[in-house]
């Protein structure tokens, strides 16, 4: 809401300089985004008047205007302006003025013609933000006059961003109320217009439907005469709130939506046909709005109709067939009351966002049309002549709204504020905001004024009390609490643990949008996903991830073509699945590698991370959760892996998540041409955890025994492993493998692998007899098991 | 015959003359060694008569120990001294870097919101969290947002067909909480959240922290004190904040929360309020018996502040040269 501020103080005018005026707008809800000067150093700028127009000898689009500028006194001046014509009047900036945008004018040659001054337009005053010219002043202006004093400048434009709930303040006697109760000045209204009619025609209004439509205060006034211009102070008025000359009858319109809350349509009487029925369209009834755009209708749309049809879409936009144009002689006004319920959300259904839909929706007082018709008529026979007929009421008062009253309770007011107000303070702000307030012994009963639409329960009350008492004067109070303390369950996962644990690890968090395209995620999930938007930002982000992968590739991907050589990132966070009706969302720990194991440095030979180094860092964060017999590694095919380099993460038999490299194809596609490794596990699944249960550490001494043994190529190192820990179960406490070899020596098809075992007793020394038993046992069962021969 | 002190003399020429450990020990060996002088000297001894021996020996001994000391003095000078040339091969230019693996980083998101909840935690908040695809109750209805309220336009939510959306802010888990804990309750919730906007301060998913304190006699003095606290703590300074009324449909009274950033410069940092008696009712909790109040901030925002970062995108576009700044 944008507002001339001379235009408030019309109203109130408290003793507050501009700045303070805003501040304490925005301090008691209304925040103020701009508080913009209007007509500031133009003082030099005057009244001129354009006398003669010839063209510039050498240049097509300028002119040279003879300017009259008072007291007989003529210049020469060159102008560009298009809309330059010899009579019209225009404000004139004389040699040596400084203009708001920092221009000094000079005595210039333009193309070899001297220029004494300027003709000016809004924007080089100051005064728009476009403009299509210099300003064309009304032609009573005075040749001569200081164009501030003409305008009645200085001011300010203040814009508000005003809450929803506040559709009352969408004016400016809406504004000047609550600035009357926060500085204690008293509002004045500032007109007296009751207008006796001096005809006795009306058209007739039929309400129909008064759920609908519960009153439509309706005038007609003919006659009138739309040559003549709005008067210049209502016209700068709307400027400075953002609104453009149209002609008279809009323009009033416009006015006394802007000064009173009050969306008003005027229709041309002539083009009405019957009696005006405001009811529900009917469902595919067509329109062609004001704008020119047909709409069809939904069935929950309120329309005033007539006999030819739906003539307008009530409180959003008129229709075009019974506009006023400035042909018009007879308008019929119409001030309505569209109830909010059947408001609100109606206008988008069309992509349509009004002034008038805007108030409708949070509500218009439904007391105010008689006085906006009013005011309205005074204006347009002020400036259009006619004559008025009576103005006439239709109303259904049970179909209005019941404004009810609300009991304030002191002990509320001081449970919710956490302060004491005093009673007289608190009966002065309500009363200052309209409220009427008759005291009881533990309170108020506060009558609710017919344009709030927004208190609806005690604690309204309270936070229209706090907020004009002012927020800041409520002193801080630190809260004690009896709580106990909050269980702490040691198994719970703690995900910032595992995040700490991948940056000691080398790798960097990153956070991805949870939203991706449908092809990436198609591909690295390997199915459709049903969770898409229906409304995404862009294709790009039009489905929700499955998976963390194609983020963090299109990160890794993006870093790499800004020359970073290697790229270790994690990411936290949920990953969707599940249909549109049952969502499942999981929390996953994703991580990936691109270029060497190790950053380039001196002493090291570079070595490009491989499989088994992203394994071992997935190995050290379901660590966390359990010993490593508990995972398993198995071999899978996915669609977005390389064959034979990637694994399914089991714990006990259960899928927990996927390690692998990246297929090439995908890897030259995303300009990942060294490769990438990547893994996923599912938080909750891999994290769960038990309390540890220490075992006693046995004191005797170990041994260690290493063998090679001989098998088959594609026998997996689990596997041996497995087979070590079951011939030697009761004295093996460690398997290691040290080294896997292909090679000379050993025949195609098989591998050498060496295995150290620690061997120990819990009760005894162990005994090289004994480790020797165990260690034969372990080679005979691994023969039985794979044919595995000892390497010698 | 050498006398002894003659011997001696020639001994210790030697023993300083030994260049190395090796030709240290000939010279203990020649002199002291079992076939050596002094050796032979003592046993000569038995040739003298009983009235000589006792002298001659102890003149034999003291010369022995005399060497032998000799021998060690040197003995330690030469391993010094070859001590000292193995050091010295040895020495590193302790000014060329450390090798192997280095540390990554926390995103700087992360690092404000782990900062946020230990704030909360060491005053005796707990921390929960709640589903991103959220339904319309839980998101707006249950908040005092009824269909086709004004405030639902101003959350450019985004939708999925069916009727489930994004959840536009951290405030439905208010609702999960209440109605699967009851009150008293004190939580943080911080997470995700999404609406439809984009540029330079608007990112189609953000993170926001809710605050949820529910109890009896809980007021809106006490959510001014929580917060003057929070913002000082984490900012780790003295701050000016105020509070401006403005409204939200599931508190009553609203307010948003600005903090004097520059003398005179006010940045808004939050929005809060007590909690709307409806959205208590919703929850199944008495109004009268327990009051409460809620706030909700943007996690982003406050690293924005605390970090000097300028451009919010820049948290997801996942610069490393960026992200590092952070470690």
């Amino acid at each position: 809401m944008k507002f001339s501020e001379k235009w408030l103080r019309e109203w109130v005018n408290p003793d507050l300089d501009s700045a303070e005026l805003a501040h304490r707008l925005t301090m008691i809800g209304h925040e103020v985004e701009s508080v913009e000067p209007q007509g500031v150093g133009i003082d030099a700028v005057v009244v001129a008047e354009v006398t003669a127009v010839q063209k510039h000898p050498d240049a097509d689009r300028l002119s040279i205007c003879q300017v009259s500028t008072g007291n007989g006194s003529t210049v020469e001046v060159v102008c560009g302006a298009p809309n330059v014509t010899a009579g019209m009047k225009s404000p004139f900036a004389p040699v040596g003025t400084t203009l708001p945008n920092g221009l000094k004018l000079g005595r210039a040659k333009i193309r070899g013609v001297v220029s004494n001054g300027m003709l000016c337009s809004a924007v080089e005053l100051g005064l728009g933000d476009e403009s299509d010219g210099i300003i064309e002043l009304h032609a009573e202006a005075p040749v001569g006059q200081s164009l501030s004093q003409y305008l009645d400048l200085p001011d300010h434009s203040i814009d508000l961003d005003l809450t929803p709930n506040r559709g009352d303040c969408f004016s400016v006697m809406g504004i000047a109320r609550d600035v009357s109760a926060m500085t204690s000045t008293a509002m004045k209204v500032p007109f007296t217009s009751s207008v006796a009619s001096s005809i006795e025609y009306e058209h007739p209004v039929d309400l129909v439907e008064p759920e609908h439509c519960p009153r439509f205060v309706a005038r007609v006034i003919r006659n009138i005469d739309l040559s003549a211009r709005s008067p210049v102070w209502l016209l700068e008025r709307l400027r400075r709130s953002g609104l453009r000359e149209i002609h008279p009858v809009v323009d009033i319109t416009n006015y006394v939506m802007l000064e009173l809350g009050q969306p008003l349509h005027a229709y041309d009487c002539a083009r009405l046909s019957g009696p005006i029925r405001p009811r529900l369209a009917k469902s595919g009834e067509k329109l062609t709005l004001l704008d020119g755009k047909e709409v069809e209708l939904l069935a929950n749309t309120i329309v005033v109709s007539d006999d030819s049809g739906a003539i307008g879409m009530a409180g959003i936009m008129g229709g075009l067939s019974t506009a006023v144009t400035e042909k018009t002689t007879d308008v019929f006004f119409e001030a309505a009351f569209w109830p909010p319920d059947h408001m609100a959300g109606r206008a988008r259904q069309y992509g349509l966002h009004t002034d008038a839909s805007l108030r409708f929706e949070r509500g218009v007082d439904p007391q105010l049309q008689v006085m906006a018709i009013e005011r309205a008529t005074d204006l347009l026979i002020k400036i259009s002549g006619g004559e008025a007929g009576p103005l006439v009421d239709h109303v259904q008062g049970q179909f209005l709204p019941v404004n009810g009253s609300l009991f304030l309770r002191k002990k509320r007011l001081k449970q919710v504020l956490g302060t004491a107000i005093d009673a007289d303070r608190v009966e002065q702000i309500l009363n200052g905001l309209g409220l009427a307030t008759e005291a009881e012994k533990d309170g108020w009963r506060v009558q609710i004024p017919s344009f709030r639409f927004d208190l609806d329960v005690e604690d309204a009350l309270v936070e229209e009390v706090a907020r004009i008492f002012g927020y800041d004067e409520i002193p801080e109070a630190t809260a004690v609490y009896a709580t106990p303390l909050a269980s702490a369950s040691e198994a719970e996962i703690d995900l910032d643990r595992v995040a700490n644990a991948l940056v000691a690890r080398d790798y960097q968090e990153i956070i991805s949008y949870s939203f991706i395209d449908e092809e990436s995620n198609t591909l690295f999930c390997g199915e459709q996903s049903e969770l898409l938007l229906s409304n995404p930002i862009s294709s790009e982000m039009s489905v929700m991830r499955g998976s963390i992968w194609p983020g963090l590739l299109a990160a890794a991907s993006a870093n790499i073509a800004r020359q970073q050589e290697r790229v270790r990132f994690f990411e936290i966070g949920k990953t969707f699945h599940g249909s549109l009706d049952v969502p499942v969302e999981t929390v996953r720990i994703a991580g990936l590698l691109v270029g060497d194991l190790l950053a380039e440095q001196w002493g090291r030979p570079a070595q490009a991370a491989d499989f088994f180094d992203i394994k071992s860092d997935v190995v050290a964060v379901l660590g966390m959760a359990a010993g490593e017999s508990e995972f398993g590694f198995s071999v899978v095919d996915h669609p977005a892996l390389q064959p034979g380099q990637a694994a399914n993460i089991l714990r006990q038999d259960e899928v927990i998540g996927v390690i692998g490299k990246l297929h090439p194809d995908i890897a030259r596609k995303m300009n990942l041409d060294k490769g990438a490794f990547l893994f996923e596990i599912d938080a909750e699944k891999s994290l769960a955890t038990s309390i540890p249960v220490a075992k006693t550490i046995s004191k005797y001494p170990t041994i260690r025994r290493d063998i090679a043994v001989v098998v088959a190529n594609d026998l997996p190192a689990a596997e041996l492993i497995s087979a070590v820990e079951v011939a030697a179960s009761e004295l093996v406490t460690s398997v290691r493998i040290f080294d896997v070899y292909r090679g000379p020596g050993i025949e195609a098809g098989r591998k050498s692998v060496a295995l150290g075992l620690i061997l120990q007793e819990t009760s005894r020394t162990l005994t090289d007899d004994d480790a020797d038993a165990a260690m034969a046992a372990v080679v005979q069962h691994l023969k039985q098991e794979f044919a595995a021969v000892l390497r010698e | 015959m050498q006398s002894l002190s003659e011997l001696v003399k020639q001994a210790e020429s030697e023993i300083s003359g030994a260049s190395e450990l090796a030709a240290l020990d000939d010279v203990r060996v020649r002199f002291l060694g079992k076939k050596g002088v002094l050796t032979d000297r003592l046993k000569g001894l038995s040739k003298l008569s009983a009235a000589e021996r006792p002298a001659a020996g102890q003149e034999i001994n003291k010369a022995k120990k005399a060497l032998q000391a000799a021998l060690n003095g040197r003995r330690e000078t030469l391993q010094s001294e070859a001590l000292a040339v193995k050091l010295h091969a040895d020495a590193v230019d302790v000014t060329l870097p450390g090798r192997g693996a280095g540390l990554g980083g926390r995103h700087p998101v992360s690092r404000a919101r782990v900062r946020i909840e230990k704030i909360f935690r060491d005053a005796g908040f707990g921390i929960r969290t709640g589903p991103e695809i959220e339904d319309d109750f839980h998101n707006f209805t249950a908040l005092n947002i009824p269909e086709n309220h004004p405030a639902r336009a101003m959350h450019d939510t985004f939708y999925f067909p069916g009727g489930n959306l994004l959840r536009t802010h951290t405030s439905p888990v208010q609702i999960r909480a209440m109605v699967k804990e009851g009150v008293p309750i004190r939580i943080i919730a911080p997470g995700r959240v999404y609406r439809c906007d984009s540029d330079q301060t608007h990112t189609p998913m953000f993170h926001q922290v809710e605050g949820l304190v529910i109890d009896r006699g809980i007021s809106f003095a006490n959510l001014k004190a929580v917060l003057h606290q929070f913002v000082e703590r984490y900012f780790e300074r003295k701050a000016t904040l105020r509070f401006r009324a403005s409204y939200f449909p599931f508190t009553e009274p609203s307010a948003e929360v600005d903090i004097e950033w520059e003398e005179g410069k006010w940045m808004e940092i939050l929005g809060c309020g007590m909690v709307h008696p409806k959205v208590l009712e919703n929850a199944g909790v008495d109004p009268e018996e327990f009051t409460g109040y809620a706030f909700g901030m943007g996690i982003d925002r406050l690293a924005m502040l605390r970090y000097g970062v300028k451009d919010l995108r820049t948290f997801f576009e996942n610069d490393l040269r960026f992200l590092r700044q952070f470690n």
